[in-house]
């Protein structure tokens, strides 16, 4: 009961945010909430199975470009194009899965990274129909979702709320569940797990499977609402990112994405206000947290005085 | 020109990679081999040697040659100091855990990256190279620098591979990669052991960066491609093995040259990618050893 209370006054929270903070900041928020969206994503694979990925972006990216050049290309509405382009994720992550879990730990990273750098050379390499290293802008008149105008402040608000509303109470049933607890096993002790009777490689080729639906989805989801698409968001950085978010918030808890994804976006507009060099932010950070807090921030929190957090 | 002398001229081209592709994969794989540690700012060290060695040619008057010899010594050395530096203040604390080393070293890429955009620039820079001779081939002309680079990369390769097997210092490497525990039992500094290593990784890929910038640029991006091609090799090389390396360099060198020669380079580099992911899911065993 606590749980969910805690995590609608979190929902009940952005909502008022959006009222009470100027546009620019809600604007930041919308983009904060998609990526927290991608991260949730990363996190099930990452913090609760065990599963580190360097490739997620190919999964972001699958959604995103699924989206986007369906509108672009076939004229799709953008609803359904929505529904296409998280389905593309979860499609791309079944058959990366497929092939990457024969591998573990560090092959497993560094297969997924390979994946994900085929699928970034892939969009640079036919150019000429994805858009390439420039990217596609979508207009407004692709950017309606069910009578929503995708290109105004609110309405873009209320739909990265939607969906990180709908992804976080999926993402908190999900964990509560009996699979939930299997995703634990998986990460604390695979031959045990085995042993009583889960088969792991079913197991986690759920497990990313669910993770691409979410990146899937984020990817999309940004596309429409920002109106932009273009191969950076597949490239190497991207898969980085959601790690870095979810490394900063605490891998296994279910706000750690939302918390990381807006102190590291904020950290970075402060940084790049100060200097140019805001990767310098992003890599310090990786490497202080790693060092000095390689559980997170609600992580410790979890560990220290809240033990129900989920 | 011809179909013949076009591959001929494909083909030395691809060498010259190769040669590259050698050395900074060998560091690569020592520092893989003896501390298993994959380390993602290995590019980031080759761009730090090609960047000093841009610094260094500004810095010292008189004839290019000069410059780059002391480029040569400087680069590495100065790199090799940084990987020591990060090897005991970073990775040592984190106990060498591969999956939280490696968020390290992705952390460490960034920064060295954006450290070389802010005191280097945006732009990609020349280094002038140490002699320009050119040999005249029935069909074309070959810039006789080339030549030099593939020469000193076999005399370094071979150079390494004395100092890993003939020298004090290699095999103690080498035992501390066979056997942590026992080598600190029988009086190894195995801290200081690793972070050698590290240095030595490093400095290669600075040596071969140095070779390099003369023929291409320094650019503070320019680390990407080595680090991958760098993993490709290793994988399909084998652990540990200078002579696995040196033979996956050379097919990885010779045909991305050739592909990128009569297609597109990143057509080239899709395949191979591909492919390097395709031999670690199906044979994971002859990559990363017994630990895969």
């Amino acid at each position: 009961m606590k749980v969910w209370a805690l995590h609608l006054a979190v929902l009940a929270g952005l909502a008022v945010a959006q009222m009470v903070l100027p546009p620019y900041h809600a604007n930041n928020l919308a983009r904060i909430m998609v990526l927290a969206v991608y991260a949730m994503g990363y996190n099930i694979a990452f913090g609760y199975a065990g599963l580190l990925s360097l490739g997620h972006a190919l999964l972001f990216g699958a959604g995103m470009y699924g989206t986007g050049l369906l509108v672009h290309h076939a004229g799709l509405a953008a609803l359904p194009a929505l529904i296409a382009g998280t389905c593309a994720g979860a499609g791309m992550a079944a058959l990366v899965g497929l092939l990457a879990l024969r591998t573990a730990g560090v092959s497993f990273m560094i297969v997924t990274l390979m994946f994900a750098q085929v699928g970034f050379l892939t969009i640079l390499y036919f150019n000429g129909f994805t858009g390439g290293d420039e990217g596609i802008a979508l207009n407004a008149p692709q950017r309606q979702i069910l009578g929503a105008d995708m290109t105004q402040d609110t309405a873009r608000f209320w739909a990265a709320l939607a969906l990180f509303g709908v992804a976080l109470g999926s993402k908190l049933l999900l964990v509560q569940s009996r699979f939930g607890r299997v995703m634990l096993a998986m990460r604390e002790n695979e031959e045990r797990s085995r042993m009583l009777g889960f088969n792991p490689y079913v197991v986690k080729l759920k497990i990313l499977v669910i993770s691409g639906l979410y990146a899937g989805a984020a990817g999309a989801a940004y596309a429409l609402l920002f109106g932009y698409f273009g191969a950076s968001f597949a490239s190497v950085q991207y898969s980085i990112l959601p790690m870095l978010y979810v490394l900063m918030g605490g891998a296994g808890t279910v706000l750690g994405p939302l918390l990381g994804a807006g102190l590291m976006f904020y950290l970075v507009d402060f940084a790049s206000s100060l200097t140019s060099a805001y990767l310098m932010v992003v890599g310090a950070a990786l490497v202080v947290l790693v060092l000095f807090a390689p559980k997170g921030i609600l992580g410790t929190i979890r560990e220290r005085w809240l033990k129900w957090l989920p | 020109m011809a179909f013949g002398p076009y591959l001929l001229l494909a083909l030395m081209e691809g060498l010259v990679k190769a040669a590259v592709l050698a050395l900074t994969a060998v560091g690569l794989s020592l520092v893989f081999g003896v501390m298993r540690v994959v380390n993602v700012a290995h590019g980031a060290f080759f761009m730090l040697g090609a960047v000093l060695a841009w610094t260094v040619a500004q810095y010292v008057p008189g004839p290019p040659a000069l410059a780059w010899m002391v480029a040569i010594v400087v680069a590495p050395l100065v790199v090799g100091t940084i990987a020591a530096a990060t090897d005991t203040l970073v990775l040592k604390r984190l106990n060498y855990d591969p999956e939280a080393t490696i968020v390290a070293t992705i952390g460490l890429l960034y920064i060295l990256e954006q450290a070389a955009l802010s005191f280097f620039g945006p732009d990609a820079r020349p280094v002038t190279a140490p002699f320009t001779l050119r040999l005249q081939l029935p069909w074309f002309g070959f810039s006789g620098y080339k030549l030099f680079v593939i020469l000193a990369t076999l005399l370094i390769l071979l150079a390494v591979w004395w100092f890993m097997s003939r020298t004090k210092a290699g095999l103690v490497m080498r035992a501390t990669q066979v056997d942590r525990q026992t080598a600190r039992a029988f009086g190894i500094n195995v801290d200081r052991v690793y972070a050698g290593v590290f240095a030595l990784g490093a400095g290669l890929a600075a040596v071969a960066a140095v070779l390099l910038v003369p023929i291409s640029q320094a650019h503070y991006l320019m680390g990407g491609d080595p680090l991958l091609l760098s993993f490709i090799v290793v994988i399909i090389g084998g652990l540990g093995s200078l002579r696995g390396t040196l033979v996956a360099a050379l097919i990885i060198g010779l045909s991305d040259g050739v592909i990128s020669m009569f297609w597109s380079p990143t057509l080239a580099k899709i395949i191979a990618t591909a492919a390097v992911a395709m031999v670690l899911v199906f044979r994971p065993q002859g990559l990363f050893g017994a630990r895969a």
